[in-house]
């Protein structure tokens, strides 16, 4: 804390350089602070809220013992291979259930943003307003929601059923029998309406910013509408596809709402895992451990992703 | 140049109206294959929604748009075989300046579209540039290549969209030449939109003044100029002195007319007023026509020759020319454009003058019009 609130010692203020310039003044001292000083609360606030967390943790996956004897760091590196080969299922749901999540929401969210950027003119506040609507109500409360909308005697059972959709899902291994409810469906479903917002947004504001005089340009060029969106508008709209899907897989990987409300044991995720740990076998090390194993897992499939993705050559 | 008709441009009855404004009235055009036409107006005139709705980016609410002889009106933008220039080139921003060129051979199936591009390039002196991206570009090499990658598919009609607008007096200048060069180079029918009415007469063969959606007047630039039909015409195109004068006789193919004390001729084949006597015209005259004498020499002033007499309010010194503002009892502004040639010293503020033009240079105008019309666009633009 000490090292980072001096951190940055301004050089001393360099001896007039020559002669030839004497009327120089020296720049004033508080004016060259200034920088660090506004930098100054958002580096607290990572340091208290991210980086302390953080060591915490990862002293805590170092560590043995037992509730009743206390825990030790005793650099215990086996807890990580221990936690992998006993929890990998969970972890392989985890990224499936996320990347089925994360392409139904680029599915569903890509014409609707497309809709409010370019179709929907005086509407356009409007049909924002109904895609963020949904937060004004708790996270837990709208997945709560999701249990009688999915209900076994509910219209959607009932008109999937009929219609004999559960039995082509029944037999995919997406649903059990005649229930959605607790299978791996339901918690798709969930993840995917609970994270939408955090796809349309960022598509919308990239698709909003592509000047439709480009699509007029496009047409004018002997482009078909369907080669106008594949040719120009959608590479346009890479970015805005990049981070919605970021925003929508990250949290969904880590995700236990929904695997909890929504699911059953068959379909726990690996963020139900670690909240069992932390919470009811309150077992730290092995909760720390898949934390991280998590979170690099996750950096190592976003670097990667954003590689091939090569965001960074667009406008 | 050919006689091939396969590049007319005809619209028949075109008009556009939103809701209850009318953008476009309904107009009829004819531009011929191999021309440079140019539609001029100031914003809001309906100029490029006229232009739009041979692109096909616009659909007529009447009329329709004929190509040669293939009636296009029904037809989306990328069947119809004309270009577009557009305002803000509308260039893609992911694509280099090859891809932008290439654009169009691409979507149309060309599969060696190589040499072409390069080409292309060539023609607009960017052959360096061709992997640079837009943006790297400044506004007049990206000018350029909204130009290329227009041209490369060889169109019947290469429609322009104020493609000069963003660029500053200089660069304008020399690329409404180089324009004029390719345009001479490639034969294609080019149509122009612009509210520069210098940029309409140094490149167009044509010139149609637009205003409040209706064309006023249709000519070669010489044409316009020195016989504009409307108030508005006068006006815009360069600068005109209007009076208001009454039909006193008629004098063989003259008209002699009363304004103020005096008399003026006007030829009345340059009149598109109707003229009976007692009738009210408008006597138009441009300011580099008229001479200046100073009131102490107006003996020396030959017959036969207009005249008015005012004072000199102001003037100022322009280098090849001065230009005189006078205070007469006909026009309270008269502007009088005099070259440097032999400088009189007497012609200074306060000085009375004479002021007399050749008859032939008059033109008259049906007085029931706005006197001042098109003034106030040309200074907005």
């Amino acid at each position: 804390m000490a090292t980072l609130t001096e951190a940055p010692p301004p050089p001393p203020p360099a001896s007039p350089p020559a002669p030839s310039a004497p009327e120089k003044k020296p720049p004033r001292k508080r004016g060259r602070l200034t920088p660090y000083w506004l930098l100054l609360p958002g580096l607290l606030w990572l340091v208290v809220f991210f980086a302390l967390p953080m060591i915490y943790q990862a002293s805590t996956s170092v560590q043995t013992g037992s509730l009743e004897e206390g825990y030790k760091v005793t650099w215990h590196l086996a807890t990580y291979w221990d936690a992998l080969s006993e929890y990998w299922p969970q972890f392989l749901r985890s990224v499936l259930y996320a990347t089925a999540a994360t392409v139904l929401c680029l599915v569903l969210g890509y014409p609707l943003a497309y809709l409010i950027a370019f179709r929907a003119g005086r509407w356009r506040n409007l049909i924002m307003v109904l895609v963020i609507a949904p937060f004004f109500t708790s996270f837990l409360i709208r997945t709560l929601a999701w249990k009688t909308i999915l209900a076994d005697s509910g219209p959607v059972v009932s008109f999937l059923n009929t219609v004999h959709v559960l039995d082509v899902t029944d037999w995919l291994g997406w649903t059990s029998g005649d229930r959605v409810l607790a299978t791996p469906l339901a918690v798709v479903c969930g993840l995917t309406y609970n994270f939408l917002p955090f796809m349309i947004l960022p598509l919308y504001t990239s698709l909003e910013r592509i000047d439709v005089r480009l699509h007029e340009a496009a047409g004018d060029l002997y482009a078909t509408p369907l080669t106008t969106f594949r040719k120009v508008t959608f590479p346009l709209s890479m970015p805005g596809v990049v981070s919605g899907t970021l925003l929508t897989f990250i949290p969904a990987a880590g995700d236990y709402v929904n695997a909890e409300l929504l699911g059953s044991t068959d379909t726990r995720m690996i963020g139900n895992v670690i909240q069992t740990q932390f919470l009811r076998v309150l077992d730290y090390p092995t909760a720390a451990a898949l934390s991280f194993i998590l979170m690099a897992a996750i950096l190592l499939m976003v670097t990667l992703y954003i590689r091939r993705a090569g965001t960074e050559d667009l406008v | 140049m050919t006689t091939d008709s396969s590049g007319d441009v005809r619209l028949s009855g075109i008009g556009k109206t939103y809701g209850a404004f009318t953008a476009v009235h309904p107009l009829d055009l004819t531009v011929p294959q191999g021309s440079f036409f140019a539609l001029l107006g100031a914003s809001g005139c309906g100029k490029t929604t006229t232009l739009r709705m041979i692109a096909g980016l616009e659909e007529p609410s009447s009329g329709t748009v004929h190509l040669g002889d293939q009636d296009v009106t029904a037809l989306p933008p990328y069947k119809r075989p004309v270009n577009t220039v557009f305002q803000s080139y509308a260039l893609f921003p992911h694509l280099d300046i090859f891809e932008n060129v290439a654009f169009g051979l691409r979507r149309r199936g060309i599969k060696s579209v190589k040499k072409q591009v390069e080409d292309m390039l060539e023609l607009v002196q960017l052959g360096e540039q061709a992997r640079k991206k837009p943006h790297q570009l400044s506004g007049g090499q990206q000018q350029r290549v909204a130009v290329a990658r227009a041209l490369i598919n060889h169109p019947k009609v290469l429609l322009l969209d104020e493609p000069l607008g963003a660029l500053d007096l200089k660069l304008r200048r020399q690329m409404q030449l180089e324009l004029k060069r390719i345009q001479t180079e490639v034969g294609i029918t080019f149509v122009h939109v612009t509210h520069d009415q210098e940029e309409a007469m140094t490149m167009a063969d044509t010139v149609a003044v637009m205003n409040a959606g209706r064309v006023e007047q249709l000519g070669s630039p010489t044409d316009l100029y020195e016989n504009p039909q409307t108030t508005f015409v006068a006006n815009f195109l360069g600068t005109s002195n209007l009076i208001e004068a009454e039909v006193d006789t008629k004098n063989g193919d003259d008209i002699v007319l009363r304004a103020g004390g005096g008399k003026l001729v006007l030829p009345e084949a340059r009149c598109s007023a109707p003229t009976t006597a007692g009738g009210k015209v408008l006597v138009g005259v441009r300011p580099e026509k008229i001479s200046l004498t100073h009131a102490d020499d107006a003996g020396e002033i030959p017959e036969g020759r207009n005249r008015i007499t005012g004072r000199i309010a102001h003037s100022s010194f322009i280098g090849v020319s001065t230009q005189y503002v006078i205070d007469s009892q006909v026009c309270p502004e008269f502007e009088v454009y005099a070259q440097n040639i032999e400088r009189d010293p007497r012609l200074t503020p306060g000085a009375d003058v004479v002021l007399h033009w050749s008859p032939v240079h008059t033109f008259g105008l049906d007085a029931a019009q706005d006197i001042d019309a098109g003034i106030d666009e040309q200074a907005a633009v």
